[in-house]
């Protein structure tokens, strides 16, 4: 044998240090996809607008206030000299002029008199950096137009109906949609999930049938949400719509128009969507539980549910709690299985009842990123910076109910 | 009727409750009695488990609905188009009666193809890093982080594909080559939403090598990367082809990316960068829209269903068997 | 009360004197799977008194001991054959109530598992479900001084019973299974994991105890089954060697086995 070793240490060792460099800069990819999808969205949901004005509100200065100043008299006079009879009196019977306050009362001349449109948006990021090139553009292109930096998330968009008209549109029955639904998904799927994983860990005697359910289980949780949807369609919707029209109770004024489209359709499907998930997060919680605490609870003569109810399901709550969280997460995110059930595509009504015609807040969104029109995205972009708040609230007040509950576990 | 039953119920109670101590005292001294040892019926703790049990069953009711709303509605499909065509045809165009699944098929192929394209390299090398290189610290901190990644809503990645990602494209790749739907932008972010189940997959799968095959390795003088990419990937091997498996059938299933970003209508078509419609995209589109409960264009949404519904089950139960058997190799 | 005759085969005259044992087996045959861990046992359990059972790690004592009172069932691969005569009532019966035998056979675990509850509540939760009438702070305060605990732990019933040490749960432990006053108290190696004067205060608490209730105690420590006991059992590989009074069985073993073990060439 003459074999020698070329053992090449000093390339191999570059090698290495390349390869642990291109690791490094996978990760740091990752997390930059993260970032950039965050800030886009951050970047569209603010910025400067060019708004066109169609009764310029420079020339409805009175006494030498500008609009944004006016009291109510002032504001009063210029509805009287602006408004088109007829619409003045369609307000007045609304509610008469006298009565209203001057908050209302600018809004209406902003609405009826100014009728602002946009003609040009700019993302938060051109706004900061080139201000003094879209002020420039803008004085050049709408000499007429107003130049404001606008927050497309305002108090406005979250308390106004969906709308045609960009500035106007807002996500309020998006938003009692998403809550109502996550309602009643929450009233089906946590009971019931939690009840299952309860029979599986604790009751289930190892035999074929329990062993079916369990892989069952793991099975539905990676159907495609959208066959849910089909689901849900089939059996929600029409089978079911005799219930979920509210007609059986009577509901037949809200129901007319829902057919089985309603948010109680949409509630039952995301329950069975995150019932897999629901089950499999509360199993892990409950396998947790030290079988020392089941023994200590028999030892002293309690039934089989006693110990359960009064050790196991305590000892393991916050895990399930938190569980229960990630699936309902989940849920408010869900698109794809509302349209499959018929979410309305544009509801201006707010639910009045869980037999109303839904929306909800990605419903929204998806309605609002299809359509091509730059307002639209800003608006997509408002809609999700909503949601994603909504969700890291959840979340953040799961976190620290569970928290406090650990605290308290020690007691 | 319903009053009925609660009196029997109460009745059966009240038993149960007199036969527990009988009358015996509770100290020792005092315990001169007799008392069953008899089992107690317990309604209310069998009322309980029966419940327990039904929640359980809930999840096989789940099931079988799909199946057989899946299964009912695609019959109806089958009897005016038969499977042959279905399977072979070349054109989807329910109007003119043309049910071919291919067009619909190949887009899912083609975006769930580049979706791993992107997610498999990426996602292993962050799970290389993150199981043999990073700090416990920066593991700690990135490992949420990648989660986060993971929970944002599809919507939302369908419209970061839409207004970020396709004028990228077709800024770099030009106009005129890039539609403004194709399914490279929609497979490419569906990557990246992918890339946190791959890597945290991978890294189950890594981790779970034995540490003596590291030292092992160490001893005969390798490298860390030698033995990361040597010793250890292809020890966890079928962990990461189990993490392929299952992201691919994420990729196939998911929606909402390619509803927004992949196009509107079916088109076979092999380019990633013309527009296609994918099976998920075209349930969604088409049920959306108003659609009539007895016509050809819902059945054949069931039929799509059902094709997907099959596939994603078998990538699904082929990859749990694959981490199952790494398991019982290593345990 | 009086005693009535009766046919129930699960009727149990507690307190009575009408069995010749406290508890019996005969012929106990439990399996894990298809492994037997204790074979053929037949032994009766003496009225107050304190039984010791012994013997090599592995033999079978942990599993002839939760059998006693049903708690291998918890355990999915364990199988009971033979019976269990609790006052002339085979606890294996399928007629009768695990429920109940566990009341009424109390059982203190090798590593203390209190409830994650407070002291107080530790004590009174066995008592409130098995239907206790009684005033709940006498109970407490009754259990905790039988197990010595009271002085310690009087002014903090509120606290969470983790915020004790080893020693003190322990005894709240033997405190929570002695407030249901059962007739049967079965210990699984209770201070195993005390230090010498919590195991002290613990074999003190035996003796005080014994005067009520009947013990059976397994133990791996052969001064402390010297002791404690009254009458000692040495099992090995899940049979019985020799079982007799606990100072005939060490100064005296008739098994070459039992002497190997005790003077420790074994084990
Ligand atoms: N849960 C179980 N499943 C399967 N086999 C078991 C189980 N528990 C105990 N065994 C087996 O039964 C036999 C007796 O175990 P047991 O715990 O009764 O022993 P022991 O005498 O209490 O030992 P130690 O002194 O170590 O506590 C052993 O061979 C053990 O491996
Ligand atoms: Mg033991």
């Amino acid at each position: 044998m003459t074999g020698t070793f070329n053992q090449n240490l000093s390339v191999r060792h570059v090698r290495g240090s390349r390869w642990q460099a291109a690791f490094a800069l996978a990760t740091i990819l990752a997390v930059a996809f993260l970032a950039t999808l965050v800030l886009t969205i951050v970047d569209d949901a603010f910025g400067w607008v060019i708004m066109m004005d169609e009764t310029d509100r420079r020339e409805l200065t009175r006494d030498g206030v500008t609009l944004d100043a006016q009291n109510t008299a002032q504001l009063l006079a210029t509805i009287d000299e602006h408004l088109s009879p007829r619409r003045y009196r369609a307000l007045e019977r609304e509610l008469p002029f006298a009565d209203r306050g001057r908050d209302d009362l600018y809004a209406l001349v902003l609405a009826e008199i100014v009728n602002p449109e946009i003609a040009e948006t700019y993302n938060l990021f051109e706004s900061l950096v080139s201000a003094q090139a879209i002020k420039a553009q803008a004085a050049e292109e709408y000499p007429e137009g107003l130049l404001v930096f606008r927050s497309w998330v305002n108090a406005r968009f979250l308390l106004a109906p969906q709308s045609a008209v960009p500035l106007a549109a807002g996500i309020k029955t998006a938003i009692l949609g998403t809550l109502m639904t996550i309602l009643i998904t929450l009233a089906f799927a946590f009971p019931i999930g939690i009840g299952a994983a309860i029979w599986l860990e604790e009751y289930a005697r190892d035999s074929w049938l329990t062993r079916a359910i369990q892989v069952n289980i793991y099975n539905l949780a990676g159907v495609p949400s959208i066959i849910y949807g089909m689901l849900g369609l089939a059996v929600f919707v029409r089978g079911l719509e005799p219930i979920t029209s509210g007609a059986i109770f009577g509901a037949s004024a809200a129901g007319d128009t829902a057919n089985g489209r309603t948010i109680l359709s949409a509630g039952l499907t995301l329950a069975v969507l995150i019932l897999p998930v629901i089950i499999i997060n509360a199993q892990e919680a409950l396998k947790a539980v030290p079988g020392s605490l089941r023994q200590s609870s028999l030892a002293v003569g309690a039934t089989k549910w006693q110990t359960i109810r009064y050790h196991v399901l305590p000892a393991s709550f916050d895990r399930i709690l938190t569980g229960t969280v990630l699936a309902i997460s989940r849920a408010i995110g869900e698109t794809a299985p509302l349209v499959v059930i018929g979410a309305s595509t544009f509801l201006t009504q707010d639910p009045t009842s869980i037999f109303s015609k839904f929306t909800t807040l990605p419903i929204q969104i998806y309605q609002w990123t299809s359509r091509p029109q730059a307002e639209f995205r800003h608006l997509a972009a408002a809609a999700i910076v909503v949601l994603l708040a909504l969700m890291l609230s959840l979340n953040s007040f799961a976190i620290v109910a569970r928290n406090k509950m650990r605290k308290q576990k020690r007691f | 009727m319903a009053s009925f039953i609660v009196y029997c119920y109460a009745r059966f109670c009240k038993k149960a409750g007199t036969m527990k101590h009988g009358t015996i005292g509770f100290y020792p001294e005092e315990r001169l009695g007799r008392l069953s040892f008899r089992r107690a019926p317990r309604p209310t703790e069998r009322l309980i488990q029966a419940f327990l049990f039904f929640c359980a069953a809930v999840s096989i009711l789940t099931t079988a609905g799909i199946i057989v709303v899946l299964g009912t509605e695609s019959a109806g499909f089958f009897k005016e188009v038969s499977i042959l065509e279905f399977f072979t045809g070349k054109e989807w165009q329910p109007s003119i009666g043309k049910f071919g699944i291919a067009p619909l098929f190949v887009a899912t192929l083609t975006t769930s193809l580049t979706a791993m394209a992107v997610a498999l390299p990426l996602g292993l090398a962050v799970a290389i890093y993150l199981a043999e290189y990073a700090r416990p610290r920066v593991r700690e901190t990135l490992k949420p982080v990648l989660e986060v990644l993971a929970g944002v809503p599809t919507v939302a990645y369908g419209y970061f594909a839409l207004t970020v990602v396709t004028p990228f494209l077709r800024g770099l790749l030009g106009q005129e080559n890039v539609e403004v739907y194709n399914t490279l932008s929609a497979g490419l972010v569906m990557g990246v939403l992918i890339l946190p189940l791959i890597s945290s997959m991978c890294e189950d799968a890594l981790s779970s090598v034995p540490g003596s095959l590291r030292e092992a390795a160490y001893a005969m003088g390798a490298t860390k990367l030698e033995t990361s990419v040597k010793i250890i990937v292809p020890a966890a091997f079928s962990g990461i082809a189990a993490a392929f498996i299952l992201g691919l059938s994420r990729a196939v299933g998911e929606t909402m990316i390619v509803a927004l970003a992949a196009g509107a209508g079916p088109r076979l078509t092999l380019n990633p960068l013309r527009s296609a419609e994918t099976m998920t995209g075209h349930i969604v589109r088409i049920s959306g829209g108003d659609l009539s409960y007895d016509s050809m264009d819902y059945r054949s949404l069931f039929a799509i269903a059902l094709v997907l519904f099959v596939s994603t089950l078998f990538l699904n139960i082929l990859s749990r068997n694959i981490v199952k058997k790494y398991r019982e190799v290593y345990e | 009360m009086q005693h009535t005759p009766t046919t129930d085969r699960f009727e149990v005259a507690l307190g009575s004197e009408e069995s010749a044992y406290a508890l019996e087996t005969r012929n106990l045959n439990i399996y894990y799977g298809d492994s037997r861990a204790v074979n053929e046992l037949s032994m009766g359990f003496d009225r107050r008194k304190v039984t010791a059972i012994i013997g090599p790690s592995g033999c079978g004592k942990s599993t002839a001991l939760r059998s006693f009172n049903r708690m291998n069932e918890l355990i999915a691969s364990a199988r009971t054959e033979g019976e269990v005569l609790f006052h002339g009532v085979n606890v294996y019966d399928p007629g009768v109530d695990p429920v109940q035998v566990r009341r009424w056979i109390g059982m203190v675990f090798q590593k203390p598992n209190p409830f994650s509850k407070s002291i107080h509540e530790n004590i009174a939760w066995g008592a409130r479900i098995n239907g206790y009438t009684g005033d709940f702070d006498e109970l407490v305060e009754d259990s905790l001084k039988r197990v010595a605990l009271w002085d310690e732990v009087k002014d903090k019933l509120k606290e969470s019973a983790y915020a004790l040490s080893g020693g003190q749960q322990q005894r709240l432990c033997i405190a929570r299974a002695v407030a249901l006053k059962p007739e049967i108290l079965l210990m699984d190696e209770p201070t195993s994991a005390l230090d010498p004067i919590s195991t002290a205060k613990i074999e003190d608490l035996l003796d005080e105890l014994k005067k009520q209730y009947t013990i059976i105690i397994v133990t791996h420590n052969m001064q402390q089954a010297g002791r404690v006991s009254d009458r000692t059992a040495f099992m090995l590989l899940g049979d019985l060697v020799e079982y007799a009074d606990t100072k005939e069985l060490f100064f005296n073993p008739r098994d070459e086995r039992t002497e190997n073990y005790i003077s420790g060439r074994f084990g």
